[in-house]
């Protein structure tokens, strides 16, 4: 949060006028009804300026959609959505969220205290909207998100080395060629119900292509993006890595962020040319809900990364904390000779969410190896599965996979279940699974106690025992923050 | 004065099971007491119940930790009062290295008592000059706590928390079980450095031959759920030389 600050500090030195990307005061006028349609999907491309082949795209995309129905397979259990209740593009105030602090759930602003979230960016994060013409502080952070600062500093020098990084709107009218290169072949458009409705209706998102033999300056954070408001929703992201390049991407942020949309349904797609790297961080905190978890966040998100080239790697870092359901498996594709993937994740649940996360390794290409671990920690009403799918093509010539699932368990009334799949068609490959499920020990936490540790606290510090070797996969702040994020997670799972 | 540890016709019991049976000690500031008695006889239930542990339930009696009634204190409010319990058996906490945990650990109880924190470099000096006169390597420091250590790290390790927490009370469950003979005396030379006329030990032991390293100044034999015979130190040369068993059958 610290660089957040500093970065809303700048803007207001800059001075909010000079703020040139006015697409989001163009947005917050226009008014698209609820509903899904072509007209609809035609009325995003075109307030976007897209090309033709993108509308294009997104009609076929939509149509798709219309023959597809929605999975049942995962366990998770919510009210039926009505897709033709939504907003598809940028929600009109009128619905907007609360006035004020006073009218946001005490919980969420409590949690904004224990992470020592300044008082002004708690009411953005919490989504409170003030009325036109009052001085206030989210005219700094839309500042932010639309970065000034950014623009001015980050930008020159990701510009030097020739590292793209924008808004995917700009790129598909700035760098038209690569987005239509790739967008689309890793998640394809027709690939699963959330992911097709994304292409048809994706807000925005981030765009980064790394070119051959660069590796990325600095850490690429969705904080230092340029962006809109509500992009969140329908969130779409392309990250390409070509030849012997490197990029760290950092994703999410440890505050819970409350959203009017409830639907979230996002797509990544990550590529890497021969000899390349992308390491993709998450921090994931959106409202779970209130204790009976009314109002929280359903995130239905696909990341999938394609290994395309040889001797490439992907690898995914993920903190799961929030939302009321998860359904995610970020996943990669071996296809290039020798290349590695990674996944490591945690995910915790509390109250009444439920996680159905996990990942797939598909090897396809000869002496692909990758590597899982995934540490779940279910607490309160909560149920908490991993999923999770490794297989070898007949040509995969010596696959290797380690994975390691261990599960959590706080208390009596949450559940935790581990669902592998595993696949070799190849003899010559080498998978191996370990998982544990375990309660927590009551013997542990006696003994801590009786060092002086109150519940809580000692709660905290065996979970973060539990998932230290996750936790050393993210970038050091990150891994702080995470650790705090984690004791926070956990309050009132115990006694 | 009052005393530091005084337990009155102390009653307790574990799943509906009474162990203690009336059980009455006092122990002083400045004094070390052993309590000796067979197995079975409810030495190391008498640790779990004054630290408070989960399913020891206090039916009849009292205990008073320098006037204070344990049982309406939590169990880190207990530590935080200066009650420190060496384990017999010291619990493992995978992922958590032990400076990490040292460091909760005596900053939780400071922050209880409304004292300063102490600071990572004061720590880890302090530390380190612990770990000399325990003869521990600082890299076992790094390690988790207790995950992988053999019998006598752990009880170097538990004997070296009690250094750092400088408790009131001291309660040692059976320490000297798993040592050879060496690292009895490292430990033992750890213990008697916390003597001290501002604070209580309590060994708990089968053994005499703890207590040749050191010196109780009351030794107290149990049997079945109380205290059947008090008396100076000769009294544990006395146990080893006749057993336990007439106070068996005179419990019975």
């Amino acid at each position: 949060m610290a660089a957040v600050q500093e970065t809303v500090e700048q803007v207001r030195r800059v001075g909010a006028d000079q703020y040139k990307y006015g697409f989001v005061t163009d947005i917050e006028s226009d008014l698209a009804p609820k509903g899904l349609s072509e007209e609809i999907v035609r009325f995003i491309s075109a307030k976007k300026n897209e090309p033709e082949w993108m509308l294009e795209w997104r009609l076929e995309a939509y149509r798709r959609w219309l023959t597809m129905t929605e999975p049942k397979w995962a366990r998770v259990d919510y009210p039926a959505i009505d897709y033709q209740d939504l907003y598809y593009y940028a929600a009109p105030k009128s619905k907007a969220g609360p006035k004020s602090l006073d009218e946001v759930d005490p919980e969420l602003l409590r949690t904004y205290e224990k992470l020592g979230i300044p008082l002004h960016e708690r009411e953005i994060l919490a989504g409170v909207e003030r009325p036109e013409g009052e001085e206030r502080p989210r005219v700094a952070v839309d500042a932010v998100f639309d970065s000034v600062s950014v623009a001015t500093t980050f930008k020159e020098e990701l510009k030097k080395v020739g590292v793209i990084f924008c808004p995917i709107s700009e790129a598909l009218r700035e760098h038209p060629e690569l987005v239509r290169k790739y967008l689309g072949t890793v998640v394809p458009a027709s690939d699963n119900y959330f992911a097709t409705l994304n292409s048809a209706v994706f807000s925005d998102g981030s765009f980064v292509y790394i070119p051959p033999g660069v590796r990325c300056p600095m850490e690429l954070s969705t904080y230092f993006r340029i962006n809109e408001k509500n992009t969140g929703q329908f969130e779409r992201t392309l990250i390409i890595a070509d030849k012997g390049s490197y990029v760290s991407y950092l994703e999410g942020c440890t505050a819970p962020k409350r959203d009017e949309n409830q639907l979230h349904a996002a797509v990544v797609e990550l590529v890497t040319l021969d000899d390349a790297e992308i390491k993709y961080s998450t921090v994931q905190n959106w409202y779970p809900g209130d204790e009976n978890g009314k109002g929280g966040i359903y995130n239905f998100v696909t990341k999938r990364g394609d290994c395309r080239g040889a001797n490439s790697k992907i690898s995914w870092t993920q903190v799961e904390t929030g939302s009321a359901i998860t359904w995610k498996y970020p996943s990669c594709v071996l296809r290039g000779d020798n290349s590695r993937g990674e996944f490591y994740s945690i995910a915790i649940s509390n109250g009444r969410q439920q996680v159905d996360s996990g990942t797939k390794m598909i090897h396809l290409g000869k002496g692909t190896s990758s590597r899982i671990i995934s540490k779940g920690i279910s607490a309160g009403h909560s149920s908490n599965a991993y999923r999770g799918l490794v297989s070898a093509h007949r040509k995969a010539e010596g696959a290797r996979n380690f994975t390691n699932c261990d599960s959590l368990l706080i208390g009596d009334a949450c559940s935790a279940h581990t669902i592998p799949y595993i696949e070799a068609k190849n003899p010559s490959c080498v998978f191996e699974h370990e998982a544990t499920t375990s309660k927590i020990s009551e013997d542990v936490l006696f003994y801590c106690m009786q060092r002086g540790l109150s519940q809580e606290d000692a709660t905290a510090l065996v979970v973060n025992g539990f998932v230290r070797d996750v936790l050393q996969q993210l970038p050091m702040e990150f891994a702080v923050e995470a650790q705090k994020l984690i004791s926070v997670s956990l309050e009132g799972s115990v006694g | 004065m009052t005393a530091l540890l005084e337990i009155r016709d102390l009653k307790a019991e574990i799943a509906g099971k009474q162990i203690l049976n009336g059980y009455d000690l006092t122990v002083k500031a400045g004094e070390v007491h052993a309590i000796m008695g067979p197995n079975g006889s409810g030495k190391s239930t008498l640790s779990y119940v004054l630290s408070g542990r989960p399913g020891y339930k206090i039916t009849e009696g009292q205990a008073l930790l320098a006037g204070a009634d344990l049982s309406q204190m939590s169990v880190d409010e207990r530590a935080a009062a200066g009650l420190f319990l060496a384990f017999q058996y010291p619990l493992e906490v995978p992922g958590v290295a032990t400076m990490t945990f040292l460091r909760a650990a005596l900053n939780a109880q400071r922050k209880k008592r409304g004292e300063e924190e102490m600071s990572s470099p004061d720590l880890i000096k302090r530390v380190k000059e612990l770990a000399k006169i325990l003869d521990m390597d600082m890299e076992m420091l790094r390690r988790p706590v207790n995950v992988g250590f053999s019998g006598g790290e752990k009880k170097r390790a538990e004997t070296l928390q009690m250094m750092l927490l400088e408790p009131k009370l001291c309660i040692l469950d059976e320490t000297d079980s798993g040592l050879d003979i060496d690292a009895l005396k490292v430990v033992s030379n750890g213990v008697n450095q916390l003597r001290s006329k501002d604070r209580g030990i309590v060994v708990i032991t089968h053994y005499q031959r703890l207590l040749d390293y050191i010196t109780p100044d009351v030794v107290h034999v149990q049997s079945a759920g109380r205290i059947v015979r008090t008396g100076g130190k000769e009294l544990a040369l006395e146990l080893e030389e006749t057993g336990y068993a007439r106070y068996q059958s005179e419990a019975a």
